[in-house]
């Protein structure tokens, strides 16, 4: 058999140009901050480097050896060659001529990461390319075993990757109790994870995934012969766990990770509403981020008691947080079918223009001299009180003590929903609503209807369906889901400014959609998890965040397209595409013309 | 009266003038044939008469009643049912799905069901395969799917744009049966047709289009042995 040469000198060249990239762009030495292992020379910054070396060897293993273990050794390890040997000579050239002027990121800190700390560059420099090279020969090793060891050595790379990057937050978590401390201290040393708790993690998360890949199958068929009380028993109790789970969380985790998870699920309340647009209806929105501003405009200029506000007026008494929620649902949800009336005979692409044009519109609108003394302008309008609960003391002193500490997980002492982790459970019940008409309406007939037009516009209409109605529906209703959530959003930062509503909130939500899984529930609310919270957690780097969001997206696309929860109609079209039966020749038609 | 009459319609597409002054008729139980060139105007004409395009002048009328108040989608529920051009199938639906569809404007679960049963027996491949996904079947059973999911919304008309398109000659025989078949159990058919031969081969009257006029009607095997269609369509010299 011939080897493709090529291809692997292709895959080692891309992982030392990949090398030099994260160098150049300071990268490297940014992360280094972070240690993975306490006490070893693996730190964030390092373990980019080898994670590429590992992630290309693995590719050159997989694309060229087909399995084949000599073939897989042999390229995995040329191509580890090509990539050390580039990294090296970006040492070489750092440590002899001063390119600084151009790359300002080509530091001797730089230098001393990519050799190890070692005195000698020598030595350094055999590190740094024996390292690459022993992570390329790794990957292809990786690559080529047996499906279910692989599985389980990525998870366990993965979760050690993941839970010494994220360190020094579990830390914090896990000191909140003092059951999980003594865990934190196994677990972690000073700067990441402790050797021993780094070899813990990785047999434990080996050890789950190998589980759930070969018990999967056998408890899903043992809980299909339970008898059906029992088996309505177990989905019951499931329900009553995962609700607890979902209310105990902000009290376990705390402010900081609560107010992330506040943020993830204003996203995902976004999200679920631009899955109906996009994932079932087929219409792409660009300008998503409007109908967040609407609402959130709706709820301040409703409850501010700044000069923008009602009060003095007469309905003054009647403005606040709880009143304002349904009025912006509804504004959002009119926007929605009033941008909906023009773009009603436009398709794909020219939707898109005229939607991000629509946004753009909303934002200059807000911003401009002709609305400030409606909207504030640039200031924005601040002084939005939180939402408030009446007679929660009066209450509390009727509860037993048990209950009043329960009650005090929602609402502060005071009366006041203004902690991250009582916003928590305004946005939590918000999702669940949303959830569950969104799940409603999808199997619906109104849904048919959506994915129909998806499909085929002239089709869907010869069917009979009605275009115009179906189409200002998908528009209304996502639109209220994102109103909501922007009412929310404006009542919890207490201030709503233009620049909070910017195009990079909606591209957002157009890739947590795509990259949850177009049209499917539980794919936003992962997308959501992925694209908002993971970022969140990785605050101090966050001048690459958008590098490394981009670089998720491509690789997203070009290694699963159909998102990480893909919708069942996606999931099938990807299986058919695997098996497909070959049609006899002659019968042959392009598909779905 | 006719089942479904066209009078003297016009229709334009921009400043184009597509059809001009087209008036024909459909009885009852018939299959009346469409044959024409390319951009004759073939397809305009059966979008005309479904909705998707509108004419500034003339009607069409389905049992006596006129359509051109009605938007598109509510002409199907007035029974006329159209396959359209290219099959048109939803390629990441399941067969099953796309039959579902294709009763959409019913809510007759019951009936549904056993006129689904009657269309797998007209098509036995879509048994077999109702839950592929509609994109992955072979051109012919993307037509057979196409044709039985217009049967669905039980219309009174069936409108067939170019069945054979794209189609093996083989299997455009059996495609041709089916319509005979479909027919015969008492569906009336409109069937627009380049393939000339076969499709006044199976049709009770045909109507010879040319530039947004019809130039010639008449019965089937008349128009088979008429000189210039043999000439133009059937490739006789």
């Amino acid at each position: 058999m011939t080897l493709n040469w090529k291809q692997v000198g292709q895959y080692g060249f891309i992982m030392g140009i990949a090398v030099w990239y994260v160098s150049l762009v300071g990268m490297v030495e940014t992360f280094d901050s972070r240690g993975i292992i306490d006490g070893t020379m693996l730190t964030l910054g390092r373990a980019l480097l080898l994670t590429i070396g590992l992630g290309m060897g693995y590719v050159t293993a997989w694309k060229v050896a087909k399995g084949n273990w000599a073939t897989g050794l042999i390229t995995s390890l040329i191509s580890g060659i090509i990539g050390g040997v580039m990294a090296a000579l970006l040492v070489i050239i750092i440590d002899t001529t001063n390119i600084r002027a151009m790359f300002v990121n080509a530091s001797p800190a730089l230098v001393e990461i990519l050799t190890f700390d070692q005195e000698s560059l020598a030595v350094g420099l055999m590190m740094l390319a024996g390292s690459l090279i022993a992570c390329s020969v790794a990957g292809g090793v990786i690559a080529l075993l047996p499906h279910l060891i692989r599985r389980a050595v990525i998870s366990g790379l993965l979760a050690v990757l993941l839970m010494g990057m994220l360190g020094e937050l579990l830390t914090v978590v896990l000191n909140r109790f003092d059951l999980t401390e003594a865990l934190a201290d196994f677990l972690y040393g000073r700067n990441g994870l402790s050797v021993i708790g780094a070899i813990s993690v990785f047999i434990f998360f080996a050890a789950v995934s190998t589980l759930w890949a070969t018990q999967k199958e056998k408890m899903q068929s043992g809980v299909e012969n339970l008898p059906a009380t029992q088996r309505r028993a177990l989905s019951w109790g499931l329900i009553v766990v995962s609700v607890l789970f979902l209310i105990l969380l902000p009290q376990a985790v705390g402010p900081y990770i609560s107010q992330i998870l506040v943020l993830v699920g204003l996203y995902a309340m976004m999200g679920l509403g631009l899955n109906i647009e996009i994932g079932l209806a087929g219409l792409l929105d660009l300008g998503f981020v409007g109908f967040f501003a609407i609402g959130a405009y709706t709820v301040a200029l409703m409850t501010t008691t700044g000069e923008l506000g009602v009060s003095g007026t007469a309905i003054a008494d009647y403005s606040n947080f709880w009143v304002a929620i349904p009025i912006a649902v509804a504004v959002s949800a009119f926007a929605g079918v009033f941008l909906g009336i023009p773009v009603l005979r436009m398709r794909g692409d020219y939707l898109a223009i005229v939607t991000l044009g629509f946004a753009e519109i909303i934002r200059i609108l807000v911003l401009s001299d002709f609305l400030r003394p409606i909207l504030g302008g640039a200031q924005g309008v601040l002084n939005i009180p939180k939402p408030a609960v009446a007679y929660v003391n009066q209450i509390a002193n009727q509860l037993p003590f048990y209950f009043q500490s329960v009650l005090f997980f929602f609402v502060s002492t005071d009366g006041r929903i203004k902690d991250p982790a009582h916003f928590y459970y305004i946005i939590l019940i918000g999702c669940t609503l949303i959830g569950f008409v969104a799940y409603r309406l999808q199997y619906a007939r109104i849904g048919r209807n959506w994915m129909a037009i998806r499909e085929d516009e002239d089709v869907a209409e010869a069917m009979g369906i009605n275009l115009i109605a179906s189409k200002l529906l998908a528009f209304g209703i996502g639109a209220a889901f994102a109103g909501l959530s922007g009412a929310i959003f404006a009542a919890q930062v207490g201030s709503v400014f233009p620049h909070s509503f910017g195009l990079i909130v909606s591209i957002n939500v157009v890739s947590l959609v795509i990259i949850g899984g177009s049209g499917s529930i539980p794919g936003v609310i992962v997308g959501s998890l992925v694209l908002v919270g993971l970022p969140e957690l990785l605050r101090e780097f966050a001048e690459y965040r958008l590098l490394i969001y981009g670089a998720l997206l491509i690789v997203m696309m070009l290694v699963r397209p159909e998102g990480l929860w893909p919708s069942d109609t996606v999931r099938r079209e990807m299986q058919s595409d695997e098996d497909v039966e070959p049609v006899p020749v002659g019968q042959t038609v392009p598909r779905s013309v | 009266m006719a089942l479904l009459e066209v009078d003297n319609v016009h229709s334009y597409y921009g400043n184009i003038h597509a059809l001009k002054g087209i008036s024909l008729t459909v009885e009852k139980g018939e299959i009346v044939t469409l044959i024409g060139a390319n951009g004759a105007g073939k397809s305009t004409t059966l979008k005309t008469i479904s909705g998707i395009v509108r004419p500034r002048l003339g009607s069409v009328r389905l049992a006596g009643e006129d359509l051109s108040a009605f938007p598109a989608h509510e002409i199907v529920g007035k029974g006329l049912s159209q396959v359209p051009e290219g099959r048109g199938v939803f390629a990441r639906l399941t067969v099953m799905e796309n039959l579902e569809m294709g009763a959409y404007i019913r809510d007759d679960a019951k009936q549904i069901a056993t006129d689904i049963e009657r269309v797998f027996n007209i098509f036995p491949r879509l048994k077999e395969r109702q839950k592929q996904v509609a994109g992955t079947l072979s051109g012919g059973e993307q037509q057979m799917l196409a044709m039985g999911r217009a049967m669905l919304a039980r219309p009174k008309v069936l409108l067939l744009d170019e069945p054979s398109m794209g189609l093996a000659p083989i299997l455009v025989e059996g495609i041709f049966d089916t319509i005979q078949a479909i027919n015969e159990e008492g569906t009336t058919v409109l069937l627009v047709e380049q393939n000339a031969l076969m499709a006044l081969q199976i049709a009770h009257r045909g109507y010879v289009i040319q530039t947004g006029e019809i130039v010639l009607q008449d019965d089937a095997k008349a128009l088979q042995k008429n000189e210039m269609v043999q000439k133009a369509y059937l490739g006789v010299d």
